[in-house]
């Protein structure tokens, strides 16, 4: 099919061309993720670093291989993953507005975490610095475990109501019921707990450690493959449930893997860097207008790669000096995302899953 | 007797309802459909034609029996087996945009290709195949979204020709087309049944179509078994009727179409032969007025040898250009009462 897509629609060194300059830019933005921050460190230094040799300033070894390239690689990741999340949500509900938050995922990440900050948290305030969430193994825990409870919810819903329209407002309204929730456990938490707690909400790639990468990175590896496992049947369902059932696709099983592989996306990057807004829904319209095709043979590497590069520029953005090294990512995503959606609309005139 | 491509054996269609509450809409159905043949399946709205189609294309389980495939139970089919015996255009327009016509009848090759998807030369070759044999080779790099009606339903029918199944299922193919449209949709359907010996069942509601093209009609109502037959031996035994009549509706057996009863308004005989006589009475009986023989009616219109009308009531006498005159002139005679029997 994307041979014929190629040959007939898209103009193939076109979109080969666009998958090479999306490329290009990830490789741009990771080397100025690197290099740019609050400390200045010359670029010959840092090539001296990388290398495996003593930098003139030993601090800046540090800051290089323990914040700012762990950093760049859960960007990286982090937009990957939640853009073929997105992609993979977005067709399998047929609703462009489907994303990350929208299945209550990310929300039971937050319950996770919130249960775990506001109240199993022995002393008062331990929490309260950010670099004791960054170290501690159990917010990570703690948010799977919240994921992965409302995603075997979904799934065990999905496996009983076919609909995915169904699934998708079953979705909704327990995100709305697991944010409530949320709330209530703010109200009766500590300041400082609280502080914590919505300083994780605000998300963040600088908080994944090396150790914390060796998890992270298989995991999201793991969902990624999964998700290219599944074009054929996607382009499929851009038909509707029924001709692709008729194309010969076995609709319930891919529901179902869908709806794990989104959810694994989602729940492993919730968990290690807080509920990231906006990518998700974001990323696969923009690859999608970019590439101006609908075959996820095209999409899916597509909106990976786009992934990338747009984490890792807003990555950049909330690290730019003078913002003091740390803008809220969320802050930047929304402001870069919203647009990029707005745009798509306003050129298409439409907003749509294909 | 040739072996048939598909048949039902006591089946039984219709909807589960929660709490194990069961909407049966037919059963102890039993059908066959024959390569090469054309389908029409006629009933009213609800008569579960829909249902019927989705449950031998096993979208839907049956309540009760089996579908057999040649030998082979439905049930016992997997999904990518099923996509290589029938393929199937629904109702309801597909809606998906930045693809072209070419990839969207590729995507009837889906059953065949690899695990990627990707198109072989003979992939491509049956695409172009199916491309030529609807008629739609100019829309091959054209946006599917971009279609009119009727380009789309090819297009869809085309998917169907390059998934190469003996069996297509299209679930009222020609809702929302025009007249031309319709007869070349269905001619398009009746020479795929003729040279490549498919099997073709398709819902409408165009009775007059279904009995120029079907090679059979199943017949569907609301609380009636499912009839079947020759187009024309169901005009003649009046199961046409049975299937359609209600009191405001018959089945004209001479036209083979549907005529409503207006209410009578008054007695019309007409004089005269040719195009405008025949003409003059559909207006007539549009209108409401009774056409009668002469000497049964006050008002008479006969046909001059300049094509123009003349109406002569008791002793008066008008002459009218066009029909739409003739009209004028009768609304404003009383005929009601002044009609002897």
């Amino acid at each position: 099919m994307t041979h014929a897509a190629a040959k007939y629609q898209i103009h193939p060194h076109n979109a080969v061309f666009k998958l090479l300059l999306l490329s290009l830019l990830i490789v741009i933005f990771f080397v100025l993720n690197i290099t740019i921050g609050s400390v200045m460190i010359p670029p010959g230094e840092i090539v001296r670093i990388l290398t495996g040799h003593a930098a003139t300033h030993p601090a800046w070894e540090g800051i290089v291989l323990s914040a700012r390239l762990p950093q760049a690689l859960t960007a990286m990741f982090a937009g990957a993953a939640l853009g073929v999340a997105g992609l993979i949500m977005q067709t399998l509900f047929r609703n462009p507005l489907a994303g990350p938050s929208v299945l209550g995922i990310s929300s039971g990440a937050s319950l996770g975490v919130a249960v775990m900050m506001l109240f199993i948290t022995m002393p008062a305030g331990k929490f309260i610095s950010i670099s004791h969430v960054t170290g501690n193994f159990g917010v990570v825990v703690a948010a799977f475990a919240g994921a992965f409870g409302v995603l075997l919810l979904i799934m065990a819903l999905a496996a009983r109501f076919r609909s995915p329209a169904t699934i998708l407002i079953i979705g909704i309204m327990i995100a709305y019921a697991v944010t409530a929730i949320v709330g209530i456990l703010q109200f009766y938490s500590l300041k400082e707990d609280l502080q914590a707690f919505v300083i994780w909400g605000l998300g963040s790639f600088a908080n994944v450690s090396w150790q914390q990468l060796a998890f992270f990175i298989p995991l999201l590896i793991i969902g990624i493959v999964l998700a290219l496992l599944m074009i054929k049947p996607l382009n499929a369902l851009l038909l509707g449930e029924n001709y692709a059932r008729n194309l010969g696709v076995n609709t319930r099983r891919i529901s179902l893997l869908a709806i794990f592989t989104s959810g694994l996306l989602i729940a492993v990057v919730t968990a290690y860097c807080g509920p990231i807004a906006f990518l998700g829904l974001a990323v696969p319209h923009f690859s999608r207008a970019l590439l101006r095709s609908s075959d996820h043979l095209l999409v899916m590497p597509g909106t990976l790669l786009s992934g990338m590069a747009l984490a890792l520029f807003c990555n950049l953005i909330a690290r730019l000096p003078g913002f003091d090294g740390a803008l809220p990512i969320n802050a930047i995503t929304s402001l870069i995302g919203a647009p990029v959606v707005v745009w798509i609309i306003l050129r298409r005139n439409q907003i749509s899953v294909s | 007797m040739r072996s048939a491509s598909l048949h039902t054996s006591d089946l039984s269609i219709g909807y589960k309802l929660s709490h194990g509450a069961v909407n049966l809409l037919h059963q102890h159905i039993n059908l066959q459909l024959y390569p090469g043949e054309v389908i029409c399946l006629l009933g009213p709205n609800g008569s579960g034609k829909s249902t019927l189609i989705r449950t031998l294309a096993g979208f839907q389980k049956p309540l009760a029996g089996k579908v057999f495939f040649g030998n082979d139970d439905l049930s016992m089919i997997t999904p990518a087996q099923l996509a290589r015996r029938v393929s199937v255009v629904l109702t309801g327009q597909v809606e998906i945009a930045n693809t072209n016509v070419f990839s969207m009848v590729a995507y009837g090759r889906t059953p065949f290709t690899g695990f990627m998807g990707r198109l072989q030369p003979e992939d491509r070759a049956i695409v172009h195949q199916a491309l030529e044999q609807t008629g739609i080779k100019n829309l091959t790099n054209r946006k599917f979204d971009e279609l009119s009606d009727g380009e789309k339903q090819k297009v869809m029918i085309a998917k169907s020709l390059a998934q190469q199944t003996p069996l297509i299922f299209l679930d009222e193919p020609t809702a929302f087309l025009d007249f031309p449209a319709r007869v070349e949709i269905l001619k398009l359907l009746r020479q795929a049944a003729r040279s490549a010996g498919k099997a073709i069942l398709l819902s409408t509601h165009d009775l007059t179509l279904a009995i120029r093209f079907a090679d059979s009609i199943w017949m569907m109502g609301k609380e009636k078994p499912i009839a079947t037959g020759t187009p024309e031996d169901m005009v003649l035994n009046g199961e046409f009727g049975n299937y359609f009549d209600n009191p405001q509706v018959t089945f004209d057996r001479f036209s083979g179409t549907f005529t409503f009863e207006a209410e009578k308004i008054g007695k019309v005989a007409v004089a005269g032969s040719g195009l405008h006589r025949i003409w003059l009475e559909k207006a007539l009986e549009r209108k409401g007025y009774h056409v009668v023989q002469e000497t049964k009616s006050d008002c008479h219109i006969s046909i001059s040898e300049n094509q123009h009308f003349v109406v002569d009531f008791i002793n008066k006498k008008w002459i009218a250009e066009d029909i739409s005159e003739v009209l004028d002139i009768l609304k404003n005679l009383d005929l009601s009462s002044k009609t002897k029997d």
